[in-house]
Order: structure tokens, then C-alpha cells, then sequence
């Protein structure tokens, strides 16, 4: 089956590993027969199947490097979720489920590029983005690259002891409660905050909530940045 | 083979209208590859270009003043959401086709922020799409398509493409922008044909 799978067949991962990132969002490492690598900010689907038959179908964006044997998902578990806390609350090392990917060609980074690169992230929305500084450190690319990361509380932030070691200058954002002592931004990404950190004249790649990313994205555009260098990726529903 | 410790937690008592590997969203979320363009309603015009025996364009007023719809849809994104029963207000591409006769059989729609998508002209003939500026009663938003946008509600939403500016009609199938980018070519969620190769 190996060489023949295409990134439209469906087959059965496993997983390999299972961490939790934070209370609410677990790391999955699969095993995916066939796998042939993914460019850094690709998604797969999922689809799971319940014992009736009942099947669920999702689209999950990719947190591991293009270099990394073995794909990697971090799942943020929704209120409402009905895919999510599978992942989070019920998942466990040998469960299996179907996969397929990787997909998407527009919101991709590659070490090949020579722009400033900056990343802005809502919340969860850093998982896509967190393949590109992986694959970025790994193939040593000296790009200037600049992470903003927006974020209820301390809780909210993925990979945060990775991070600190990235390669990349990282700028939080705490918009609920920030950590006892903070004296960094506490508050909503606004047109202020953009003017002190956003690289501009680069690639941008903003992803998070819908909101977050339209509110970014037009700020972004009134500070100079060209519409066409900025790529965005929303989240919706659950 | 099932997943282990995986049940169904939503009510799905549609089970017909939803094609397969979609769920039901109760909001409305938003797919866009860039920021929202904004272009003003004075500079705004509607075209039909390409291979058609006469080229036509209207601006935003004339727009308005043409016959209008009120479809009630379900949709369907790739990203494996629908939701039923939406409420648009527009125009009928066979409406702006009236005087107009497409020479080629197929036809890519263009739009500001320089996203474009291709369909043959059977999937936006015969009452099947519009050109819509309303959604549930009001303006349609920016972060929605608006002022305009195409609505196809027969294929995957991508193909409904937002802040559309004309029709060009062609004489050959030429990818969009998606569809450049692995899409499916055609997306008929009926068939699940969401990536280039399903």
C-alpha cells in the first residue's frame, strides 16, 4: 500500500504517543502507514466512527515539522465539541482512527523563503505556525522571524517551554489573567502592539479565531503590510 | 472498524439533507485565504467577460435594480461544516445572462483580493446561483463575501466565492485558486469531492 497512498486515501493512524499540552489540549504523535511528509502549515482530516456507524469528520492542522517521521496534531478540546474531547479527554497510545492528508497549498511556509517572517497566533491557532518555526530551526534558515501569541491566561499556551528555545523572538499577549508579575502586553492584540512588534515588509501568516484574524489582518493592512503578504488561516465551528 | 470510546454527541435528525463526512453548525464560520478586501460601492461593478457575444457591466446601482431572489439554501463547506436553511438576497445569474450568450462551457469567476474559482456553466445556469449582497435580512459583511458574492450552494462553498466582481467565460476548465492548491475541480459535496484525486 506504501507507495501507492495518495494524500486523498483514507487509512487507519495510530497513535503513538499522547501528551497533554495544556488542560484542555492534548499532543497526539500517529503513526500513519504511507505517511510521505507534509510542508509546514498543512491540516489532516480525521474521521472517526462511532459503534453505530456514526461518523465524524475533521480537518486538524499539522503541529510537527515537515521533517519529523511521524505527524503530530495538538487538539484544543471545544465546549460542544463533539470530535474534540475525543482527542483530549478520551484518546490513549494504540487507539486508532482514520486519517488522510496532508492538504492545503496556500497557508504553507518554506525554509526555501528569504522574507522576514511574521507569525501571528490566537490562541490554539499557533499549531500551524508552530510547524513553520520547527521547520524553520531545523533547517537552520537564519529568515528574521517574530511570533506574537494572543492567549486568555498561562494555561492557554502550547509548546511554551519549546518555544523559549525556537530560534524566534516570542511576544505574549494575555488578554484574561496574565502570570503573577507580568509586566509584558496584557491586553487584545491592537494597532499599538502591531506598531511595535509586526515585521513588516515580509510574509505575515496570522491564524486564529475569525475575529482575531479579520481584526489582525486589517490592522496589519493599515500599518503598510500588502494584502497579498498576508495569509490567514480562520477557525470555525467544532 | 470503530474508535474506541467515540459516540455520536449531536442530534443529526436531518440525516438526509447532510452529505457525507459534514456536521451541523449552528453559527456561521468564515474561510478566506487573505485579509478582507473593502472596496467602496462607488467603485464597484459586476461584469461578464470572455467568450460571450457581448460583454456586459453594471455598477452597484444598476445592480441593485435588477430582478431579485430571496434563495433559502443549505450549505456546505469543505471544512466539513453545513448549515441549513440560509437566507440570501440577489440576483440569478441567469438574470445577468439574459441578453448575454456564453460561448464557452466554462466560466471562472474573479474577484477583489484576486481569489477566482472555475465552474462549468451548467453549475451557475438554471437557477442554480447567484450573485447575492443579502444574508438573513441585512447587507451581506465584509468577512462574508460582501458587498457581493457568488452563491453555488449545489458544490462546496469555496466555489460560492466571496467579494466577486464578474463572470469570465472561457473555453477551457481553468483551475482556480483552490483548485490550483489541491482542491477538487468540481466539489460536489454529494461525492465528497473535496481534494484534487477524490
Amino acid at each position: 500500500m506504501s507507495s501507492a497512498t495518495r494524500a486523498t486515501d483514507w487509512r487507519f493512524a495510530t497513535v503513538a504517543a499522547i501528551a497533554p499540552e495544556t488542560p484542555r489540549a492534548a499532543t497526539l504523535t500517529l503513526d500513519v502507514p504511507g505517511w510521505r511528509g507534509h510542508r509546514a502549515g498543512q491540516h489532516l482530516d480525521v474521521r472517526l466512527t462511532a459503534d453505530d456507524g456514526y461518523r465524524a469528520q475533521r480537518s486538524y492542522s499539522i503541529a510537527s515539522a515537515p521533517e519529523d517521521e511521524k505527524p503530530q496534531i495538538t487538539v484544543q478540546e471545544l465546549e460542544d465539541g463533539e470530535v474534540s474531547p475525543w482527542f483530549v479527554q478520551v484518546a490513549r497510545e494504540g487507539d486508532r482512527f482514520e486519517v488522510r492528508g496532508p492538504f492545503g497549498g496556500w497557508f504553507v511556509w518554506d525554509a526555501a523563503q528569504t522574507e522576514p517572517l511574521f507569525l501571528v497566533a490566537g490562541g490554539s491557532g499557533i499549531v500551524p505556525l508552530m510547524s513553520m518555526l520547527r521547520h524553520r530551526r531545523n533547517q537552520g534558515s537564519a529568515v528574521p522571524v517574530r511570533l506574537l501569541l494572543s492567549v486568555r491566561e498561562p494555561d492557554d499556551v502550547f509548546y511554551a517551554r519549546e518555544l523559549e528555545t525556537i530560534g524566534a523572538e516570542v511576544v505574549i499577549t494575555y488578554t484574561r489573567r496574565p502570570p503573577a508579575g507580568w509586566d509584558g502586553y496584557a491586553r487584545r492584540v491592537d494597532r499599538d502592539m502591531l506598531q511595535e512588534v509586526a515585521l513588516l515588509g515580509g510574509r505575515a501568516y496570522v491564524c486564529g479565531p475569525t475575529t482575531f484574524v479579520e481584526s489582525v489582518a486589517d490592522l496589519l493592512i493599515e500599518l503598510g503590510q500588502a494584502p497579498a503578504d498576508i495569509r490567514t488561516e480562520r477557525f470555525g465551528g467544532g | 472498524m470503530s474508535t474506541r470510546g467515540f459516540h455520536r454527541r449531536r442530534a443529526t435528525a436531518d440525516h438526509g439533507r447532510l452529505p457525507p463526512g459534514q456536521y451541523l453548525e449552528g453559527g456561521f464560520p468564515v474561510l478566506s485565504a487573505g485579509p478582507t478586501p473593502r472596496t467602496p460601492l462607488s467603485e464597484w461593478t459586476f461584469s461578464i467577460t470572455g467568450e460571450v457575444d457581448g460583454e456586459r457591466s453594471w455598477t452597484w446601482e444598476e445592480f441593485q435594480a435588477l430582478p431579485r431572489e430571496t434563495p433559502t439554501v443549505d450549505i456546505h463547506c469543505v471544512t466539513s461544516w453545513s448549515k441549513f436553511d440560509t437566507t440570501w438576497e440577489g440576483v440569478s445569474v441567469d438574470t445577468l445572462l439574459e441578453d448575454v450568450e456564453p460561448l464557452g462551457g466554462y466560466v471562472t469567476a474573479f474577484c477583489d483580493g484576486g481569489y477566482t474559482t472555475n465552474l462549468p456553466v451548467e453549475d451557475v445556469t438554471g437557477g442554480k446561483a447567484w450573485v447575492v449582497f443579502g444574508y438573513d435580512g441585512e447587507p451581506l459583511e465584509p468577512e462574508h463575501g460582501g458587498p457581493a458574492r457568488l452563491l453555488v450552494p449545489h458544490l462546496y462553498f469555496w466555489k460560492s466565492a466571496k467579494w466577486v466582481r464578474g463572470l469570465r467565460f472561457m473555453e477551457y476548465d481553468e483551475p482556480g485558486f483552490w483548485e490550483t492548491l489541491g482542491y477538487h475541480d468540481r466539489g460536489d459535496p454529494w461525492l465528497e469531492q473535496r481534494y484534487q484525486g477524490d
